[in-house]
């Protein structure tokens, strides 16, 4: 327990380092605008932060509807100590995405205009619709955790009464705006390599994301398992590794059909350099997991599923960074490579977040032990009695 | 009716006019530029510049060609910019101008993604930044006149009109001199049709006009958004079921326990 305390602050220096190292970007970006801190231009206006920060952020952030439906909807209460961790990590992964737009938009100011000025055909009218109204869900699937430690008895009872409809609206909007990422690619028929153009994009979009969800919490577990000493269930991790098979499964299958119905199988082949990607993505992060993650004797052991699910998220990144950056033609005459000071964005963001769960972790009821959840079913019992 | 302007590269002479008007119009800072070693200049449009004269040398059939080509927004009938913009900042007007809304904009840069021409452009020196394009003059079209650049142009390579007369002249002009011309009008039908359209002495590729297809870029996002309303409905109908039936059955399983439960007791 001491040793615990002792060793946290180190690593939470170090991120506060980061953080403040960062900071000047931040301040350059608002007082002199985009152009004087990104390498961004009018050949190439999206780069890293829509790649990694709202792509990335938003499918690793998967974790959260995931859990919430199976432990919620689908009764599995196995999965019970890890589905808060899981919420609070998509609450947290929500507001990076936000924060991140907050430094990419031109206009930061005026964010809200998306929503008051509607347009139904805009795939990113959506996105920001549902990230927005995602985000306010998040937060209220999160808050027993903080009203549990402030003590709140009424406020977290009309949570709990709410809290179906709750997880069930998370997952509508989840499924909307995880695929209506894929829709934004749609409008783009000719500077996306077809490789990957597809109009199925949106339904690959949703099971990538499915997929990554369970990945992404083996990860964060085991790490916070780690770090913070909480034990984590073997059963918890090797019930979600299994499931991982199936929806990579699903979507390996969708991506090959698609390829051959639309005549563009041979690709694979002939379009080098970009089938070498394309190839990376799916070695890496599709048949590799299902052949390791299939074998029990790699389920049963926590180490190899953790790097099975590394496998997993390494490749569902390698996929996003494919289709909203490399595999996407920029205008003709344009190079880009990210700036120090757009990777300084994105790494001052995630340290942030890192430095809240840490913080979170303190500070809230987060992982609860079973002797936790017990005490609590009591404490309900006694209520309603 | 919608409007359109008809540039006949074979009347142009290159004397950019057009860009001078459009400046003075616009009231458009000139750009800094270097000596590239030609006489096009700037070297490609941006948030100062709306349209430029851009010029190729070009062989087709044994002949060379000195060819100058007029670049600026085309005002698609079905614009990539006006359906991706997500708080409806641009939009297509029946008149025929794609016009954009600064009151509306926060700057995503979605519109230069999305337009397959790339046109928008986007202040990235200005704190403060707008996308900015050529407006096709919406607001002297309001008033009754001509586009700046029409109305400079002295030699009548840019005409102004009905698109759908424009369109009948165009194939008057190729059929009167098909060796004069290419038998193709650029913009015609290009994703789903253009406000301008063009005539050339050589074929569009050589002249970098990307080769576009009849469908509008819009179809396939249009249709996944189409299916956004019952998808919605779908996901929240399927999740109540599963709720529904899977504490249907803990319930039921409970109740068979207590009841064996009772049965043991009363032995």
């Amino acid at each position: 327990m001491i040793q615990r305390i002792r060793s946290f602050p180190i690593g939470a220096t170090i991120i506060t380092a980061i953080v403040i190292a960062c900071l000047p970007a931040f301040i350059i970006r608002y007082l002199y605008g985009l152009g004087a801190i990104s390498n961004l231009s009018d050949g190439r206006p999206w780069g890293l932060w829509i790649s990694f920060d709202l792509y990335c952020g938003v499918a690793l952030a998967a974790g959260g509807f995931t859990l919430a439906a199976v432990v919620y909807i689908f009764g599995q209460e196995k999965y019970h100590p890890v589905a808060r961790p899981a919420i609070l990590t998509a609450f947290l992964g929500y507001q990076l995405v936000i924060l991140a737009l907050l430094v990419d938009l031109g206009q930061p100011w005026y964010i809200w205009h998306a929503m008051i000025f509607w347009n139904w055909h805009s795939p990113l009218f959506e996105v920001a619709i549902c990230v927005m109204t995602y985000t306010g869900v998040l937060a209220l699937e999160f808050s027993p955790a903080i009203f549990e430690r402030l003590n709140w008895n009424v406020p977290l009872r009309i949570i709990r009464a709410i809290q179906i409809p709750l997880v069930i609206a998370g997952v509508v909007l989840s499924t909307l705006h995880q695929s209506s990422l894929g829709s934004m690619l749609l409008m783009m028929p000719y500077s996306l390599n077809p490789l990957w153009y597809t109009p199925i994009l949106p339904l690959l979009f949703l099971t990538s994301a499915i997929a990554v969800g369970p990945a992404m919490v083996i990860f964060e577990s085991t790490i916070s398992s780690r770090v913070f000493g909480h034990r984590m269930g073997q059963d918890v991790m090797a019930g979600l590794s299994r499931t991982i098979p199936y929806i990579l499964g699903i979507y390996l299958l969708l991506k090959l059909v698609d390829l051959t119905a639309r005549g563009s199988v041979g690709l694979i082949f002939t379009a080098y350099p970009l089938n070498l990607l394309w190839w990376g993505e799916i070695i890496i992060g599709v048949v590799a997991p299902i052949v390791l993650l299939s074998m029990p004797n790699v389920r049963q052991s926590s180490r190899k599923v953790f790097w099975s699910a590394v496998l997993v998220i390494v490749g569902l990144i390698l996929n996003r960074f494919n289709v909203s950056m490399i595999a996407l033609a920029p205008r003709p005459g344009t190079i880009y490579f990210p700036s120090l000071m757009e990777f300084a964005i994105s790494i001052g963001l995630v340290a942030d977040a890192l430095l809240v769960i840490m913080l979170a972790h303190r500070l809230l009821p987060i992982a609860e032990n079973h002797e936790l959840a017990e005490g609590q079913e009591l404490v309900e019992g006694q209520e309603a009695i | 009716m919608s409007k359109g302007v008809l540039y006949d590269a074979n009347k142009c002479i290159g004397c950019r006019a057009c860009q001078v008007a459009c400046k003075q119009w616009n009231q458009l800072p000139a750009e800094t530029t270097t000596n590239s070693g030609t006489l096009e200049n700037p070297p490609k449009l941006s948030a100062r510049t709306f349209t430029k004269i851009h010029f190729t040398e070009a062989e087709n059939n044994g002949k060379f060609h000195f060819v100058f080509t007029k670049l600026q927004c085309m005002h698609c009938e079905h614009p990539a910019c006006a359906t991706a913009c997500p708080v409806a900042a641009l939009q297509k007007t029946k008149n025929g101008p794609v016009i954009y809304d600064d009151n509306r904009c926060f700057g995503c840069r979605y519109c230069q993604v999305a337009c397959p021409f790339g046109i928008p452009n986007f202040e990235w020196d200005k704190p403060m930044p707008w996308i900015r394009k050529c407006t096709f003059c919406a607001d002297r079209l309001g008033a009754g006149l001509e586009p700046a650049c029409v109305k400079t142009c002295p030699t009548g390579a840019l005409k102004f009109g009905e698109r759908d007369d424009l369109i009948t002249i165009a194939r008057e002009r190729i059929a009167a001199s098909p060796d004069k011309y290419v038998n193709h009008i650029y913009g015609e039908k290009e994703v789903g049709g253009l406000s301008w359209l063009y005539l050339s002495p050589v074929p569009f590729e050589d002249l970098g006009f990307p080769t576009l297809g009849v469908e509008p870029v819009t179809v396939n996002a249009e249709r996944a958004m189409g299916a956004v309303p019952p998808m919605l409905v779908a996901v929240a109908a399927i999740m109540t079921s599963v709720y529904w039936v899977i504490q249907r059955r803990q319930k039921m399983s409970q109740t068979k326990e207590s009841d064996k439960n009772k049965v043991e007791v009363t032995k």
